[in-house]
């Protein structure tokens, strides 16, 4: 009973992101937190509790997507790290870390420094709306660690990305 | 690592040879490399003579890597075996000519292996069969027998020297990144081989994502990107000891797209602080640290000129990416690629004459080469995602990483020569990217 109590809340949450993303680019309404965030990464606690990574992934959003070579914010990525924002400074135990990404298009040393340019704007953001710089930083992965596999748009879209880990305790 | 460079004692001219016969400037066996060569040069290599009782599998196959090599080159074509009349059963018995001209061998190699215990003695002639003489002098290698291969690569780069006039690449090694895994869960490896994908070894163990290794011209440093510590990093290794150490004085949140000077004190490389990526010199003896591109754009993939004056790089200032060159100080930097699309990649020839890069156009990639100025670009190869080229030491051909499309798409190793012919796949034990040629031995 309990386990199906959960299901619902994920599911509610899915809901909500989807809403939130829907029309973002033209691939329309993606599952996006229908994927592990950080790659193998366990997330602490359950999607109910407001206060929880989980919730924080699922919920709220923990990443946001650009179009091919670009690290501006749309209005929704931005609706999504507004999210973040008030996330991160009602629990303020937990320091981000922000990572960035880019579709397979590309060049190696070109994409890391296109990452970096997304990771750094969702950075700046976070900070301008009132997180303490002193919580974040960024790393950007280039394409080396896509999380969608096919070579068209509709996994492109997903893999261009700066996702927000967060984790309690210090930043290095 | 072995050290095989140490255990390959000399290359001695042996004095018990005929004199040479100096080869008339216009003789028949000459393979000037132009545009216009499409015709490979004939040649039969025997199987080398086993001088002693534990030689003959060596003799074997010391003949089919120079065959290997030469062939796998594009200038040369070999006569089969099958089609031999005449045999080489002693390395000292004169050519019967007449016979190799009926097959119109026109080169013909022949060599000879003797082994004592662990050392092996290589010897070999390459004949002008149309001219009746001999092409330069009968040489020599001594080596251990795990050495084997490359003494075959000499004696190859020895044939291709001799027949172009220009120096050889068999003799020579690639760093490398050897992948394993699905693109989302992909393992990458630093590894060197020979330049045939032959001799594979690891030199790091698979923990941390490694990126781009890059040779020293003198083949013994190679420089990486490493996340070792969580966030991309320069790192040095010496090849000899395998022992690696994270560069310091970097500063910046990552640093990446390492290369080396032609003096191997300098390194260049990519530094990105906040949004902005820039290209950074450094004195790697001191950690001494120079900012030599300061534009609010991405600047990165720097590449030395051979005398080390100037540095080509690749920017996004103008929107896109594009190829510029600037003094190797630092300061006023100049355009050069303004084709249809992107450009990136660049890597300045062992020459000095030309630059290879990567373009991206209407959805394809391409490898390509131009002169230092921009002009005569020459698109070699086009797939779904080509990237990174390295050149051989010669200059003539090109290494560079083709990844194939979809969810199973892996990548791999091939090689093209400058004119754009002789396309082929570099045999890696798993997927490869990240070529850096290394230089001849």
């Amino acid at each position: 009973m309990r386990l199906s109590a959960k299901l619902t809340m994920l599911m509610a949450g899915l809901a909500v992101s989807a809403c939130t993303n829907a029309n973002r680019f033209d691939n329309g309404a993606v599952d996006l937190n229908a994927a592990t965030g950080n790659a193998g990464g366990f997330v602490a606690g359950s999607a109910s509790d407001p206060s929880s990574p989980a919730y924080f992934q699922q919920t709220i959003g923990d990443r946001v997507l650009f179009a091919v070579d670009q690290s501006t914010l749309s209005p929704s990525a931005r609706a999504t790290l507004d999210g973040q924002v008030q996330w991160l400074l009602t629990n303020a135990d937990y320091n981000g870390v922000i990572e960035g990404h880019a579709d397979e298009q590309g060049t190696r040393a070109y994409n890391l420094a296109l990452g970096a340019r997304r990771a750094n704007a969702v950075m700046e953001y976070l900070i301008a709306q009132g997180v303490p710089a002193n919580r974040l930083r960024f790393v950007s992965y280039g394409k080396e660690r896509p999380i969608e596999i096919c070579s068209d748009e509709s996994c492109y879209a997903k893999n261009r990305r700066a996702v927000t880990i967060i984790s309690a305790g210090l930043t290095g | 690592m072995k050290q095989v460079v140490a255990s390959l004692l000399a290359v001695l001219i042996m004095a018990v040879i005929a004199p040479s016969v100096v080869l008339a400037q216009n003789g028949p066996l000459r393979i000037e490399i132009t545009e216009g060569v499409i015709e490979p040069l004939p040649y039969a290599v025997p199987d080398f003579v086993a001088e002693s009782a534990g030689a003959r599998d060596m003799a074997q196959q010391i003949a089919r890597v120079v065959a290997d090599d030469l062939t796998g080159s594009g200038l040369f074509r070999e006569v089969p075996r099958e089609a031999h009349i005449s045999q080489i059963t002693s390395f000292g018995s004169p050519v019967q000519f007449a016979d190799w001209k009926a097959i119109n061998a026109q080169a013909l190699i022949t060599g000879a292996v003797s082994s004592d215990g662990n050392r092996v003695v290589v010897k070999f002639r390459v004949w002008d069969v149309f001219a009746g003489t001999e092409l330069g002098q009968g040489m020599q290698f001594a080596g251990t027998a795990d050495g084997w291969r490359r003494m075959a690569h000499k004696v190859a780069d020895q044939v291709y020297s001799r027949i172009t006039g220009e120096s050889g690449y068999f003799d020579s090694r690639v760093v490398f990144v050897s992948e394993s895994g699905p693109k989302d869960q992909r393992a990458k490896r630093l590894a060197v081989m020979d330049y045939d994908g032959a001799n594979v070894q690891y030199l790091t163990g698979g923990n941390a994502l490694v990126l781009a290794p890059r040779f020293s011209e003198d083949g013994q440093r190679v420089l990486y990107t490493s996340y070792e510590t969580g966030m991309p990093r320069v790192h040095v290794l010496e090849v000899g000891t395998v022992q690696s150490r994270i560069l310091q004085g970097q500063e910046g949140v990552m640093s990446f797209a390492p290369r080396f000077a032609p003096n191997g004190q300098t390194v260049v490389y990519s530094l990105t602080q906040g949004s902005n990526t820039d290209i950074w010199a450094m004195d790697i003896a001191t950690g001494g640290t120079r900012q030599l591109t300061s534009a609010p754009s991405i600047e990165t993939a720097p590449s030395y000129s051979p005398n080390g004056s100037q540095i080509v790089f690749e920017s996004d200032r103008s929107g896109t990416q594009q190829l510029y060159v600037m003094p190797a100080s630092g300061g006023e930097a100049r355009r050069i690629s303004f084709g249809q699309g992107r450009y990136s990649t660049p890597v300045w020839s062992p020459r000095g004459d030309m630059i290879a890069f990567t373009k991206q156009n209407a959805g394809r990639f391409h490898i390509g080469v131009m002169r230092t100025d921009g002009s005569e670009e020459r698109l070699l190869t086009a797939s779904f995602l080509d990237e990174g080229p390295t050149w051989a030491p010669n200059g003539r051909v090109i290494m560079f990483a083709r990844e194939t499309q979809g969810a199973q798409g892996s990548s791999s190793l091939y090689t093209v020569d400058i004119s754009g012919r002789n396309l082929k796949r570099v045999r890696t034990p798993e997927g490869a990217s990240d070529p850096s040629w290394g230089p001849l031995q």
